[in-house]
């Protein structure tokens, strides 16, 4: 899977897309994939103050519950209100399907984190291949 | 078959199957629900009870009446310790005269024998450690009977739900067939042959055979979720060491007219005394999925019991569980709390099983 490159990513599997001082953010198709059949997204209320590598919500599959970390620090601005009752979109489209939208605290932040390219290369590495 | 897989009291099992098959945990239920699923079960457990003495044996360790089998009739029953508490759920098949067939769980497997051999040593009976012998595959949804008669000249419209025949299947003779399994719908469990290729080329036959209603392999991941739809205990959870026949709910199964049988007497001796919990099926009223050892509160907030099992339910598209409260908290509408990562979320208690596959 060639990774879009017109954003950051991150080792727990998050895409953060800066967009001047704002940034939209969701899981990878990798994510999705590896937790299967999503049936509940847990996001955090419009306010709220995220902290990078932080969890800020849950993503939750048939089986499990899974955390959602960070990216970066900043304030919820929007969350996507269409996951509260189609969550299966994160599986149909993980890059298309956005989860939040932040102001950033420090859009220095995003430097440390994955390029596309490094992050298809992590998830080769993680999955052993 | 590129499945997710997980280690599962010492086997490697498929969880799901893959999305780019048409699988996935919410695609095989409702496969099972609509159409066919097909699991590969083998890490079940088989012990062989045959002998002057079987039926005695399996009496004394078995809470739910044998007598009543007739050859070739299943019923679902426990093996309970002395306390009436539970070594395991079974199921026991009368395959003859003198011989009977209990299908066990595979994480007690080595427990399940040695109890059984421990317990029966006393009667006329041989007791054999069946559980490498064979292959067990479930063919379950309303269509596994058209699905499996494709490959059996054995008539299956002749076996009613819970009773056994013979047939040869995928040519192979004299095979077990049992209208047996743990999904809440029709269904078949074959015993076959355990080397590899026989296995796996009978796996493909009834693939291909269930093709035409939508078969799918199944995991451990929609078994669970069929079970628990249908309200079937699953061994640690609904049931354990811990929990007596009477909270579980599962007094249908306990014949107590019988004069004997291990746990008998502390079940006799519990009746007499109130209940402190019961099982009871919850259903989330608010957003938020109540999961196995979430804990249970009350309307202000106080525990008061705790989750057995807990998922979505994929065919109700409702968030189920199955939970122990007290008996006051037991009746249908009554409402409580599950608390989901400190925080209480609606619930109410409703009635089980959550779902009953139509009547034909």
């Amino acid at each position: 899977m060639a990774y879009p490159t017109d954003r950051k990513y991150t080792k727990e599997h998050e895409w953060i897309q800066a967009n001047g001082n704002s940034a939209t953010i969701g899981i990878t198709d990798h994510a999705q994939e590896s937790l299967g059949d999503i049936v509940f997204v847990e996001l955090p209320k419009v306010g709220a103050e995220l902290a990078a590598g932080k969890t800020f919500g849950t993503v939750e599959s048939v089986k499990a519950v899974s955390d959602l970390y960070a990216p970066a620090s900043g304030t919820v601005t929007e969350t996507n209100a269409d996951l509260a009752t189609a969550p299966e979109k994160v599986n149909k489209d993980a890059h298309g399907s956005w989860m939040l939208k932040i102001t950033l605290k420090n859009a220095g932040e995003l430097d440390g984190l994955l390029s596309a390219a490094d992050y298809e290369k992590f998830v080769a590495e993680e999955s052993g291949h | 078959m590129g499945a997710k897989m997980v280690e599962f009291n010492g086997w490697d099992m498929p969880v799901e199957y893959p999305a780019a098959i048409g699988c996935g945990i919410i695609n095989e239920h409702m496969a099972v629900r609509t159409g066919v699923g097909i699991f590969d079960v083998s890490h079940m457990g088989d012990i062989r009870l045959a002998g002057p003495q079987a039926l005695a044996a399996v009496q004394h360790i078995s809470m739910n009446d044998a007598s009543r089998l007739a050859v070739g009739q299943a019923q679902y029953s426990a093996l309970l310790y002395p306390q009436g508490t539970f070594v395991d759920d079974v199921i026991v098949h009368r395959l003859g005269e003198d011989e009977y067939l209990l299908v066990i769980n595979a994480g007690t497997r080595e427990k399940d024998f040695n109890w059984v051999r421990d317990n029966t040593r006393q009667f006329d009976c041989a007791v054999e450690n069946l559980s490498d012998d064979f292959t067990q595959i479930a063919i379950q949804g309303p269509k596994a009977v058209d699905t499996l008669q494709k490959l059996t000249d054995a008539d299956l419209s002749a076996v009613k739900f819970y009773w056994v025949t013979r047939g040869t299947v995928c040519g192979l003779k004299n095979i077990l067939i049992a209208r047996t399994g743990y999904t809440a719908e029709d269904g078949f469990e074959i015993y076959i042959p355990v080397d590899e290729a026989t296995s796996a080329r009978v796996w493909n036959e009834i693939l291909d055979a269930g093709k035409e209603f939508g078969a799918v392999p199944c995991g451990l991941g929609a078994r669970n979720t069929l079970r628990l739809e249908g309200k079937l205990p699953l061994y640690g959870h609904e049931i354990s060491d811990t929990i007596n026949v009477w909270e579980a709910g599962l007094e249908r199964f306990c014949k107590m007219e019988k004069p004997e049988f291990v746990g008998r007497a502390a079940l006799e001796k519990a009746k007499a005394t109130k209940l402190t919990r019961t099982l009871v099926g919850l259903e989330m009223t608010e957003r938020g999925i109540a999961r196995d050892g979430y804990k249970v509160l009350d309307a202000v907030g106080r525990e008061i019991g705790y989750v057995t099992s807990g998922s979505p339910a994929p065919f109700l598209k409702k968030n189920i569980a199955l939970a122990y409260v007290p008996p006051e908290f037991s009746p249908v509408g009554t409402a409580v709390k599950v608390e989901i990562r400190g925080q209480g979320v609606g619930a109410q208690v409703v009635p089980t099983p959550f779902y009953k596959r139509p009547k034909k």
